[in-house]
């Protein structure tokens, strides 16, 4: 398992943050050599998506072009069957990655830290419940359940897949919270806060999240990730929202729209190619994040 | 004594939970998906057998009577096997379509998930002994460039390149026209060129698990002191390496082995689409997109058990192999 020394983290890193005017959670990452390629990275996907009505030529659903056409000079990376631009649906798709990404990661990194502290602070009855939801949920497989919950729902929607995305996606990290927080509440400083009179709710609040905060941020980005890939794999299925232009639902529609017998490969690749840097970026990033948690890793 | 109890207690209620779990889900969504698929059974030009009816009728749940009430008929109908009609493939029984489609995912399954959990093991392994080596930075760096690639998009550009452009292999579905499943020659070979395309897609990011598992689990015992004491000792490194280090490395592997199962199921249902495989996946899809509650209830179900006792087998091994767990429980 990850043991990561958290206290050592925030030291560190208000050391760092001395020197310069940044925080110094981001001086740790930026130093790091593959994390800044992966912030980078990331950076230009986020301003692509917000600025996608400015760097799209077309709109992703204008379907006024000849269909099935391979790359050219109007079209970069040619048109679907339908005879939109499969460009134009490239930069809009970075949208629905990065939001169901952040809103998925968000509430599932939320479910996962209320369980994982509720679990291991109370321990006990209560721990002995929420441990054996925790286990259910890892032991149960997620994409099947996924797949019936999604169709069983009357109305397919981002809304949807995000909900699914994250019932399904909790457990993991709830476990790790819990085993890190069994190891904290033991320490010196939090049996201090109990004798001084602290409640639980305080002592969780102020004592103990923040020493967890790493923990928390490798978290995020873990189930950040495993959404975006989730949202890919349910709307390539034919499951996602048809309304909406996600690098999944491009993926479906070029496997249906026969971009592997008219032979665009473009059509077919770049959704692909896309969705595997946003991944890659994520996992440079999470290299800076463990030399952030492990000082052995930092380079300074 | 007590792990395997407690494993055992566990295997239970996952087991209770998961039947329970497949009992809600169609009762708390909105609007009533259990009435309109009866009324479009009953509107079938064919005469539906009531027997049937009834069996989906309790999975599903719209008979009368309070939720308890409802709740026991459905275990009633679980435990004497009566998981109705499926309605895409009517008048064929769920049981009846499972059945078809099982061999294939189990035998495309089960021989990669093999496969890859031999490669990933002996790659990782190989990694950490020679660590900080030139093979040990190719072996880790490309698994995590591989990891990095969405699996169904490899599994496309596999059909675009092998089966479209160069013809080499079929593009879909388990066997060809001319063969027809039975005991024959004709139908193996068939079959065999049929599972080559879906085989290499879940191969190519399989082994990547337990690469890295294996290399950090390896790494560490390699640093522990018995494997010192071994060093001291003056014992040749291979064997320190194969005794010391991955004798023991390979202990949660096991474990691993049954969780990954779970999400080979999820990867399969992508694999198996993409290829028109007629396995579970590819039905359990085809019952979403038909609305054929019957049967994506009972392949829910009947997944979800397979991967509880696979883990539950795991556990039990994982108790013969490491006698540290028992104690540990034990104590």
């Amino acid at each position: 398992m990850t043991s990561i020394d958290t206290e050592g983290v925030r030291v560190t890193a208000l050391a760092a943050g001395r020197v310069s005017r940044l925080p110094g959670w981001f001086v740790i990452l930026w130093r790091n050599r593959k994390c800044r390629i992966g912030l980078v990275m990331l950076a230009a996907f986020v301003a692509v998506a917000v600025l996608a009505p400015v760097v799209a030529p077309y709109g992703p659903r204008v379907d006024e072009f000849a269909a099935s056409t391979g790359p050219s000079g109007a079209h970069w990376l040619g048109t679907t069957a339908r005879g939109e631009d499969v460009f134009s649906q490239l930069v809009y798709g970075a949208r629905t990655s990065l939001v169901v990404g952040l809103v998925a990661g968000l509430l599932t990194t939320v479910i996962a830290v209320a369980v994982g502290l509720t679990a291991g602070y109370l321990q006990g009855v209560v721990d002995e419940v929420l441990s054996f939801f925790i286990n259910l949920g890892l032991v149960i497989p997620v994409l099947p359940l996924m797949i019936v919950l999604a169709g069983y729902a009357p109305v397919k929607g981002l809304g949807l897949i995000i909900i699914v995305i994250t019932v399904t996606g909790w457990a993991f990290g709830a476990r790790i919270k819990r085993a890190q927080i069994i190891t904290l509440r033991t320490r010196d400083y939090i049996t201090a806060a109990k004798f001084a009179g602290d409640s639980t709710a305080r002592i969780i609040a102020f004592e103990i999240v923040p020493n967890m905060i790493s923990l928390i941020v490798v978290g995020f980005m873990g189930s950040a990730l495993g959404a975006i890939g989730a949202e890919a794999g349910l709307a390539f299925l034919g499951l996602g929202d048809p309304q909406t232009t996600s690098w999944g639902t491009m993926l479906n529609q070029a496997s249906l729209g026969g971009a592997l017998t008219t032979g665009q490969w473009a059509w077919l690749v770049a959704p692909g190619l896309v969705l595997a840097l946003l991944i890659t970026s994520f996992t440079l990033i999470n290299f800076g994040i463990d030399a952030l948690s492990n000082p052995h890793l930092r380079e300074d | 004594m007590l792990y395997f109890v407690r494993r055992a207690g566990f295997f239970v209620a996952t087991l209770w939970a998961a039947v329970t779990l497949n009992f809600l889900i169609p009762r708390i969504q909105p609007g009533d998906p259990a009435q309109a698929l009866l009324a479009r059974l009953q509107g079938n030009t064919q005469a539906v057998n009531p027997v049937q009816l009834e069996a989906v009728r309790k999975m599903l749940g719209t008979q009368d009577g309070n939720l308890l009430a409802q709740y026991w008929d459905y275990l009633g109908a679980i435990c004497t096997g009566q998981f109705g009609v499926s309605y895409s493939y009517y008048p064929y029984t769920v049981t009846e379509m499972i059945g078809t489609a099982l061999p294939w995912t189990l035998i495309l399954v089960g021989v990669t998930q093999l496969v890859s959990f031999a490669v990933g093991t002996l790659l990782g392994a190989w990694a950490a002994y020679r660590r900080n080596s030139r093979v040990d930075s190719v072996i880790t760096l490309g698994s995590t460039f591989v990891g990095t690639l969405p699996f169904f998009w490899i599994a496309l550009l596999l059909i675009f390149v092998f089966a479209i452009t160069l013809n080499w292999f079929p593009e879909g579905g388990g066997y060809g026209g001319g063969s027809s499943p039975g005991w024959s020659w004709l139908f193996f070979s068939d079959a065999f060129q049929h599972s080559v395309l879906p085989a290499v897609a879940l191969l190519i990011t399989g082994p990547i698990g337990w690469i890295i598992g294996m290399r950090n689990n390896m790494v560490q015992t390699l640093g522990e002191d018995y494997a010192r004491l071994a060093r001291a000792r003056g014992l040749p490194r291979r064997r320190i390496a194969l005794t010391y280090g991955a004798r023991i490395a390979i202990l949660p592997n096991v474990t691993g082995f049954a969780i990954a199962l779970g999400g080979l199921l999820g990867g399969t249902v992508l694999v198996e689409t993409i290829f028109n495989y007629p396995g579970l996946g590819r039905l359990l899809l085809e019952a979403v997109s038909n609305k054929d509650y019957p049967l994506m209830q009972a392949l829910f179900l009947f997944t979800t058990i397979g991967v509880l006792i696979a883990n539950f087998l795991a556990d039990v091994t994982y108790g013969f192999l490491d006698p540290r767990v028992r104690r540990a429980e034990a104590v």
